[in-house]
């Protein structure tokens, strides 16, 4: 894989990443146990939206400068692929309507169903608490627009991570069903954590430039931040046992493809359509 | 105790006062409802500064807040009306006092 394929896929995954997990959180909207908190899970979905459209916006700038041969073969979604083929230069909308699940690069976590409080609290934190560390590590990194994004990012993520932390210390410290429910989450979820720090071609590639980092070496730091939070939670931490990977290679669950269904449905049926 | 005097399967209420720049007073925004002060101003954040409306937030547990009885206005407020001395305005400045 060549440097810049590496670095659009990479720039690709943590777009996904947003776009799905916004999406996750978006599900709440209307349907939040009390009024404040639909307020604030939907203010959070915006951001991780938001850095998602910065991302796919550069994402999409990288892919136009690619060498028409690699621009032929770098998605298999056909409807993408058909823009490319007609020498369209491509955008964000086409990148987030018009690619099929194997073209999405997001991690397993982001994907799972938001179940109840706790499982959405669970996932949320243990993404928070990744994101925490990763974007202040790409704050340095070599590329000036993703170091950006990483920037701007960073002040939300402490917010994101504020708001899971409390969420997970309320719910564990809380009644005997709240602590079992989030404990069951927790116990549940754990197993989408190990994908986090799993390094693929494209994670080595853009590493070796200095533009992205070594996963691996986050997971100690990840692993002391939320044992903090569990602490104070009275939450058990699960044993490392066997992880799910794939989805940053784009073998995903049976939820994305329900996921991107409703997602892309109104731009698939009606091509270009805007309001 | 504030609990006492809430549903019970309800958070208690809290009113939200914002600053919306340093050095201005903070103003009452509204109210909301949280399990305590953290959640609440953590709430007031999303619910009432989403607009870049404030730099400070105040919250105060909405039982804590003692309010004048609205029909003790006319003994509270009207002897005020005919005490028109108390105003800058009613006195005659001299000549020798300038740029006041």
């Amino acid at each position: 894989m060549n440097d810049q394929k590496a670095l659009l896929q990479y720039t690709l995954r943590l777009a996904d990443d947003g776009l799905i997990l916004g999406h996750r959180l978006s599900e709440w909207c209307g349907h939040g146990p009390i009024l404040e908190q639909d307020i604030a899970l939907t203010n959070t979905a915006l951001d991780h939206l938001g850095r998602a459209r910065s991302l796919y916006q550069y994402a999409a700038a990288l892919f136009n400068t690619l060498p028409e041969a690699d621009k032929a073969t770098f998605f298999t979604s056909v409807s993408l692929q058909k823009e490319v083929s007609e020498g369209t230069a491509i955008d964000e909308d086409d990148l987030a309507y018009l690619r099929d699940g194997w073209d999405y690069r997001n991690v397993l976590l982001v994907e799972r169903p938001n179940e109840d409080w706790a499982y959405t609290v669970a996932r949320s934190f243990f993404y928070d608490a990744f994101n925490s560390l990763f974007f202040k590590e790409l704050a340095k990194s070599n590329d000036e627009s993703l170091a950006a994004i990483a920037e701007k990012s960073l002040k939300e993520v402490t917010y994101h991570l504020r708001w899971s932390s409390e969420w997970c210390v309320r719910l564990g410290d809380g009644t005997d069903e709240s602590h079992a429910r989030m404990q069951q989450a927790i116990n549940e979820l754990w197993a989408y954590t190990g994908e986090l720090f799993t390094m693929n071609d494209a994670d080595a590639a853009v590493a070796a430039q200095g533009i992205g980092m070594d996963l691996a070496a986050l997971r100690p730091q990840w692993k002391e931040l939320v044992a903090l939070v569990f602490d104070e939670a009275t939450m058990a931490m699960p044993a490392d046992a066997w992880m799910h990977t794939g989805g940053k290679d784009g073998r995903h669950t049976e939820y994305l493809g329900y996921i991107l269904a409703e997602l892309q449905f109104v731009q698939r049926a009606y091509p270009g359509m805007e309001w | 105790m504030a609990q006492q005097t809430t549903n019970k399967n309800e958070w208690p209420l809290w009113e939200v006062f914002i600053r919306s720049k340093a050095g201005l007073d903070h103003k009452h925004a509204g109210s909301l409802h949280a399990a305590d002060a953290e959640m609440a101003i953590e709430n007031a954040r999303d619910v009432y500064t989403r607009r870049m409306e404030g730099v400070s937030i105040w919250v105060v547990e909405s039982t804590n807040i003692h309010a004048s009885d609205p029909g003790d206005a006319e003994s509270l407020y009207d002897p005020a009306n005919d005490k028109i001395y108390r105003h800058p305005t009613f006195y005659n400045l001299p000549d020798a006092v300038k740029y006041m």
